[in-house]
């Protein structure tokens, strides 16, 4: 049924049409209103056969996830940044495990300094821990991408993060058609674990395994990441046929097939990319986008093929590998060994810094004429920065730079708006 | 596409009026978003909210920098914020006062914009007439829905009713409705 609704509300329906068994999480900002709706579910006996359990941190949050899914119970959970790294010893184990846990990371940046604001700084810092990591572009999306999950992580026995832009996603109402609990039972099976704590056939979940076979173990962790690789467009395939749109897959070209110069984005602020590139087409400029909806694992061939026309691309990241650059734009560059084509890397939106159509134009200008730096950081402040490099460069107690440029802004609180 | 701005501070429900604006929309058949510019809410602070509408699916995700309309819910923001920027100069306001525009220092608009579509209602006191609070969220989405025509004040209704229940949303729906027969009077007289 069509709905106006919060991008939250549409997450916490189609989690609680998905079935859950368990669902353990410790609010944050912007992940709050996705379990405070499943609490309130829960409550209401609205999700049949489902706990919902108050934890006290994030930490626990993943321990019981991991308790239960090891139970057999089809588990859920939510985080964002901090909330996130808490947790992170025991996401590496949940998928070590090879555990089906269904995570939303509500994409917000990491401190310090302090920022409760979007980027992707979170779901990237995890990007090596063996969980399935996709993204959504609309609330539509997010909604179907987490009934997909449960079905992708159960038929790989593996961990599958559900990455939306917090605020950005979370919090905007928008239309969203909230699949009906047939369709969600005709394409998402009981779920069926392949090991599974059962007093009546006890087994040990969780050995120490030395060098002898420790590299076989996370050999097997890779490799059944690649078989994603074909699970993932299978299962957007059947989804489709279901519930009659296309949501998922791996990547998503747009305006590509003639496209001398092609960006690559993920998540929310394709769609911004994609008004950019409209306009930017109508004055006859050879441009398009590829959304990466699979970011663990990475696509490799089906963005080499995507990429194949284009003379140049710009990867525009919300997120910033410090010492080297781009994260994306580092694994695009590997997909792309070999081929001759100019790549450029565009940091922008951290921090909840909006991305605007006519800093995209500018940018998206300057690659066409081959004028951009290799790393380009969009709407930098260079007074804000040349300031504190000057107070450093002349002044050995220089203090602390995020107070020091607050104190240069004139403000002692971050501005809204 | 038209692009409305919501000004106004932390407790008088901007991210709700948003809400349900886009909610009023969807209930015609149109797209629309809503979405806050989102930071530390306090109570008291400026908040801004948006809101886009158009016939097809809204894919931008940047603020609205060019609104077609502004909703103002608190009048003491016009000294502290540029409220108007960036404001089409075929734009709607839509200022909760008692007062007027000239009595505000506020008569420089009616060169700037058009006169017929810039429209006062004392939202504050029809919220503390119907519901007993200060929320001119409400009031402030009938005054509008006579302002623009955009929508209608019977999705306006509906909107609350997706909102509140009960003698809160009998007490809404009677403050937007009087907010909206204000707004339609004074945009007639305008235009005689």
């Amino acid at each position: 049924m069509l709905k106006q609704c919060e991008g939250s509300h549409a997450v916490a329906e189609a989690v609680a049409l998905s079935r859950p068994e368990v669902i353990c999480a410790y609010p944050i900002s912007p992940q709050t209103h996705i379990v405070e709706g499943l609490g309130e579910m829960v409550k209401a006996g609205e999700i049949k056969d489902c706990e919902y359990i108050n934890v006290e941190s994030e930490f626990a949050a993943m321990s019981v996830a991991i308790g239960s899914s090891a139970a057999g119970a089809r588990t859920y959970t939510a985080t964002a940044s901090q909330g996130l790294l808490f947790m992170v010893e025991a996401v590496y184990n949940a998928s070590g495990l090879g555990l089906p846990i269904v995570m939303t990371v509500a994409n917000r940046a990491i401190g310090a300094p302090i920022n409760i604001w979007n980027d992707h700084s979170d779901s990237m810092s995890q990007r090596d821990c063996g969980w399935i990591q996709i993204f959504a572009e609309t609330n539509q999306e997010a909604a179907d991408l987490h009934i997909q999950a449960f079905k992708l992580a159960e038929e790989l026995s593996l961990p599958v993060m559900v990455c939306m832009d917090g605020f950005i996603l979370t919090h905007a109402y928008e239309r969203v058609d909230i699949p009906t609990q047939e369709q969600v039972d005709k394409f998402l099976p009981p779920y069926s674990p392949r090991q599974i704590l059962d007093p009546a056939a006890p087994v040990s979940i969780g050995a120490m395994v030395g060098p002898e076979a420790f590299s076989e173990v996370r050999y097997l962790a890779h490799a059944k990441q690649m078989q994603a690789l074909e699970l993932i467009p299978k299962i957007s395939k059947e989804f489709e046929e279901i519930f009659g749109r296309n949501s998922g897959g791996l990547v998503r070209p747009y305006m590509l097939e003639d496209a001398e110069t092609v960006v690559i984005a993920l998540g929310s602020v394709l769609g911004t990319i994609k008004d950019t590139i409209d306009e930017m087409r109508a004055d006859g400029i050879s441009i398009g986008v590829l959304g990466i909806n699979s970011f663990r694992p990475f696509p490799v061939s089906a963005i080499r093929r995507a990429l194949s026309h284009a003379k140049r691309i710009v990867v525009l990241e919300k997120s910033l590998a410090v010492g080297i650059g781009g994260i994306v734009a580092t694994d695009v560059r590997m997909a792309l060994d070999g081929l001759d084509k100019r790549i450029y890397t565009v940091v922008a939106g951290l921090g909840g810094r909006n991305i605007t159509r006519s800093s995209l134009h500018r940018v998206f200008r300057m690659a066409m004429h081959d004028q951009l730096e290799a790393l380009h950081f969009l709407d930098l402040d260079w007074n804000i920065v040349n300031k504190e490099v000057d107070r450093e460069r002349t002044t050995r107690r220089s203090g602390p730079i995020a107070e020091n440029i607050l104190r240069d802004l004139g403000q002692t609180k971050s501005n809204v708006g | 596409m038209f692009q409305v701005r919501i000004h106004g501070r932390g407790g008088q429900g901007v991210v709700t009026g948003a809400e349900m604006l886009s909610i009023a929309a969807f209930l015609e058949g149109r797209h629309a978003q809503a979405f806050p510019s989102f930071g530390s809410e306090r109570t008291g602070a400026p908040v801004v909210a948006f809101c886009r509408i158009a016939d097809k699916e809204i894919r931008l995700r940047e603020p609205v920098m060019e609104p077609d309309a502004l909703i103002i819910q608190d009048a003491t923001l016009l000294h502290q914020i540029d409220v108007f920027a960036g404001l089409s100069p075929n734009g709607y306001v839509v200022l909760n006062t008692n007062r007027s525009f000239e009595e505000l220092g506020l008569g420089e608009l009616f060169k700037r914009f058009r006169p017929e579509r810039l429209i006062t209602v004392s939202a504050t006191d029809l919220s503390f007439k119907y519901v007993n609070r200060n929320a001119p969220n409400v009031p402030m989405l009938g005054a509008f829905a006579a302002a623009s025509g955009l929508i209608s004040l019977k999705s306006v209704e509906a909107a609350i009713r997706e909102k509140f229940s009960g003698k809160v949303a009998e007490g809404n729906i009677a403050a937007a409705t009087e907010a909206y027969n204000i707004a339609l009077a004074a945009k007639e007289a305008a235009h005689a």
